[in-house]
C-alpha cells in the first residue's frame, strides 16, 4: 500500500467525507455513552430537547450561539494567515473590560450614545490586546501561539484584580463583585434575544465579503499561503498581519462587550466563559469559511446547552460535551487526509506506471 | 530563603517533566501543543490509580501510560495522517481537559490515601544532603524530584552523546535527508512523541498525587503552556531545563512569599505568565544560529514529496 495525492476530489465529495467523519465521531461517543449504561440515542435526543425543548431553551441556545459565531469569525481571519491566535479568550476579556469601564463610569449618558461607545471600546480593547503579540511576531518572529495564550491569563488576572480590588462594588456587602450595569449600558432585545444576533449576522456578511471580494481579504489569503509570494508580489506583509490581527482581536473584543452588557450585565472573571477556546474548534471545523461558521456554532451551542441538560437528566457530567466536541475535532482533522490522499495497492500502481 | 528555594524545586518539578517531554517531542520535529491536555490526563489517571491501588509507583506508571496514550492520538493524526500539528495539539488539550474533568467528578473532594502520600515522603540523600546550603535545598526531597534530576541528565547524554541523539538532529533539521540515509523517520517520531507524552503525564501526576494531593478541576492551571515556552527559553537543552523549570517554579510561588508586601496577590499571580512572554520575546530577539528551533519543527514530513 502507498499513498497518492488525489487529483479527483470535488468539493462535494470533500463535504461528504467531512460529514461522515462527524457521524463517526458521534458513533464513537455512542459506544462511550453506552458503556456508562445509557442509551446513546436517548442521550442525544435529550440534548436536542435540552437545547430546543421550549421557547426559553431556544433563547438560551441562541444566546450561546452568538458569541461562538462572532468569536469564530475573528479567529478565522487570523487563522487564514496561519497566525495561530489562541488568545481570543483574553481578547474577549479585555474588550469586556474596556466596555465596562465606560458602562460603570459614564452611565448617565443616554443609551444611544453609551452603547455605541461601549461597542467601539470593546473593539479597540480586543484589537489592541491582539496587536501586542502581532507586533512582536512581525518584528522578531516571536511565537504567537504561546504569546496569545499567555495574554489570556494576564487578562484574566487583571479582571480578577479589579473585581477583588479597585472595582469592587461597595454596595455588595464585601462580596467580591463589580457593580451591575445601569439600564443605559444594557443591550436591547429583539424577538426575545439580545440584538447581538443581528450584529453576528451582519459581521458574518461583512467579513465574508471582505475575505472573498476585497483587496484586504486577498492579501490575507496570499500571506497565509506563502509569505514569500506575498513579499514578491509587493505586499506590505507586516501591515497586512498587523491590521488583520487588530480586526481579529477587535471582533473578539466585541464579544466581550456583548457578553458583559447583554448577558452578564456586569464585568466578572466569567465573562469569556471559555468561548475563546471553543471558537477555535468551530472556526477550524468551518474550514475557515465565514458562512459555514453559523451552522457549526449552532451545533456546538446545542452541545453546550444540551450538555448541561443531560447533566441533570442523566447525571452525565457537563464535561462530556467537551469530550464530544474534541472527538468530533479529532475525526474531522483526521479526515482531511482522506480528502487529500488515497491509498493505492502497490500492484495497481505498477500497472498504471507500465 | 532556604525554605523558598526548597519550595521552588517542588513547584518546578511538574514544569521540568513537562518541559523535558515537550523537548523530546520537538527534537523529533513535531510541535505538540497538547502538553496541558496530556498533563491533565496524567493527573487524573495518576490520582485514580493511586486512589484505588494505594500504590505510588502504580500511580506514576499509570499517569505515564495515560499521557502516552494521549500523545498517541496526536502522533497518529500528525505523523500517519499528516494533520496540522497546531490544531491537532490544541484538540488534544481540549480533549484532555474534558477527560480529566469528566473522570475527575469521581474524585471531587477526595484525598489521596496516606499510603501513597507516605511513599512520596522526603528522603535525605546521604552525604549530599549535608552539603552546606545546596544540600537542604536539593537533596531532601521525595524521590519523584530525584527522578526529575536523573531524567534531565539522561536526556542530556541521550541527545548529545549517543547515535540516536545525532539521528534526531538529522530528523528535526532535514527529515528527507535523514530518511535517505536510512533512518526510520516515522518510527523515531512515534517513539519520541509517545515518550514525551509519558513525561507530560508524569508531570500532571506530580501535581495531583504528590504536590496537592487532592483532586481539583483544572489542576494544571496553564503549566503545560508555560512548559512549551520553557522549551524555547532553555534552547532545547535538557540540562538548561533544570534551571528554567526551577526558576519558573519559584515565580509561581513568589506570590505567597510576598504577601506581607501589600502587593495584591492577583497581580503577583500574573508573574509567571508575564515572564514567559518576556522570555519568548527575548529569545526571539537574540536569534543566533544555536538558539534557533529545529528547522523541520512543525512541518509535516511527506516521504512521497521527497
Amino acid at each position: 500500500m502507498r499513498m497518492v495525492k488525489r487529483t479527483d476530489m470535488t468539493s462535494k465529495k470533500a463535504a461528504v467525507i467531512r460529514i461522515l467523519s462527524i457521524i463517526f465521531a458521534f458513533l464513537l461517543t455512542s459506544i462511550f455513552i453506552g458503556a456508562l449504561g445509557h442509551n446513546p440515542m436517548n442521550v442525544y435526543l435529550s440534548m436536542v430537547e435540552g437545547a430546543f425543548g421550549s421557547a426559553h431553551r431556544i433563547r438560551d441556545t441562541l444566546t450561546i450561539t452568538i458569541p461562538l459565531v462572532v468569536t469564530s469569525i475573528g479567529i478565522m481571519i487570523a487563522f487564514k494567515m496561519k497566525f495561530w491566535n489562541i488568545g481570543a479568550e483574553g481578547q474577549i476579556i479585555v474588550g469586556a473590560l474596556a466596555a465596562s469601564y465606560l458602562a460603570l463610569n459614564y452611565n448617565h449618558l443616554p443609551k444611544m450614545v453609551l452603547l455605541p461607545a461601549m461597542f467601539l471600546a470593546g473593539f479597540i480593547g480586543g484589537g489592541l490586546w491582539a496587536l501586542i503579540p502581532a507586533f512582536f511576531k512581525v518584528q522578531f518572529g516571536t511565537n504567537e501561539t504561546i504569546f496569545t495564550l499567555m495574554m489570556n491569563y494576564v487578562a484574566l488576572k487583571w479582571v480578577t484584580y479589579l473585581q477583588y480590588g479597585p472595582w469592587k462594588d461597595p454596595g455588595s456587602l464585601g462580596f467580591p463583585k463589580i457593580a451591575n450595569f445601569m439600564d443605559s449600558a444594557i443591550m436591547p432585545k429583539l424577538f426575545g434575544v439580545h440584538i447581538g444576533w443581528v450584529i453576528a449576522i451582519f459581521l458574518v456578511i461583512i467579513i465574508a465579503i471582505m475575505m472573498n471580494y476585497s483587496k484586504a481579504g486577498y492579501e490575507i489569503a496570499v500571506v497565509g499561503e506563502s509569505m514569500d509570494t506575498a513579499k514578491y508580489a509587493g505586499m506590505n506583509v507586516k501591515k497586512v498581519i498587523l491590521s488583520a490581527l487588530f480586526i481579529s482581536g477587535g471582533i473578539a473584543g466585541i464579544v466581550g462587550m456583548m457578553q458583559a452588557s447583554a448577558v452578564n450585565q456586569t464585568l466578572s472573571t466569567q465573562v469569556a466563559a471559555g468561548y475563546g477556546y471553543t471558537a477555535i474548534i468551530t472556526a477550524w471545523l468551518s474550514g475557515l469559511k465565514a458562512v459555514i461558521i453559523i451552522p457549526v456554532s449552532l451545533l456546538f451551542a446545542i452541545m453546550i446547552k444540551g450538555g448541561s441538560f443531560i447533566q441533570t437528566a442523566y447525571q452525565i457530567p457537563q464535561s462530556a460535551a467537551g469530550i464530544l466536541q474534541s472527538v468530533i475535532l479529532f475525526f474531522v482533522i483526521g479526515s482531511e487526509f482522506f480528502i487529500q490522499y488515497k491509498l493505492v495497492r502497490n500492484s495497481v500502481m505498477e500497472k498504471e506506471v507500465a | 530563603m532556604t525554605s523558598f528555594l526548597f519550595a521552588m524545586i517542588i513547584a518546578g518539578t511538574p514544569l521540568l517533566f513537562a518541559t523535558l517531554g515537550e523537548m523530546l517531542t520537538e527534537k523529533s520535529g513535531n510541535l505538540n501543543l497538547g502538553v496541558e491536555g496530556m498533563m491533565l490526563i496524567g493527573a487524573v489517571a495518576g490520582f485514580g490509580m493511586g486512589f484505588y491501588t494505594g500504590s505510588g509507583i502504580i500511580a506514576i506508571l499509570g499517569a505515564a501510560v495515560a499521557g502516552a496514550l494521549g500523545a498517541l492520538i496526536y502522533a497518529f493524526l500528525t505523523v500517519s495522517l499528516r494533520a496540522n500539528q497546531v490544531v491537532s495539539g490544541l484538540a488534544l488539550t481540549i480533549f484532555g481537559t474534558g477527560i480529566a474533568s469528566f473522570v475527575g467528578t469521581l474524585f471531587i473532594g477526595q484525598k489521596m490515601p496516606d499510603r501513597v502520600i507516605d511513599s512520596f515522603a522526603k528522603v535525605k540523600i546521604p552525604l549530599l544532603s549535608d552539603l552546606p546550603f545546596i544540600g537542604p535545598i536539593l537533596f531532601r526531597h521525595d524521590y519523584f524530584v530525584y527522578i526529575g534530576y536523573i531524567m534531565a541528565i539522561c536526556l542530556g547524554i541521550y541527545f548529545y552523546k549517543t547515535r540516536f541523539g545525532l539521528n534526531l538532529i538529522a530528523i528535526s533539521e532535514n527529515p528527507s535527508a535523514a530518511d535517505a540515509s536510512g533512518i526510520h523517520v516515522n518510527l523515531y517520531k512515534y517513539i519520541h512523541i509517545l515518550f514525551g507524552g509519558a513525561l507530560c503525564g508524569m508531570a500532571g501526576a506530580y501535581l495531583s498525587v504528590v504536590d496537592v494531593p487532592q483532586w481539583q478541576d483544572n489542576i494544571t492551571a496553564g503549566r503545560g503552556w508555560i512548559a512549551i515556552a520553557l522549551v524555547i527559553f532553555v534552547k532545547w537543552n535538557p540540562i538548561m531545563a533544570l534551571f528554567g523549570a526551577y526558576l519558573f517554579g519559584g515565580l509561581s510561588i513568589i506570590g505567597f512569599r510576598l504577601q506581607h508586601l501589600s502587593i495584591s496577590q492577583n497581580l503577583l499571580d500574573v508573574l509567571p505568565y508575564a515572564v514567559t512572554i518576556i522570555v519568548l520575546i527575548l529569545s526571539s530577539i537574540r536569534k543566533s544560529k544555536e538558539d534557533a528551533p529545529p528547522k523541520g519543527l512543525g512541518v509535516p514530513y511527506f516521504r512521497e514529496d521527497r
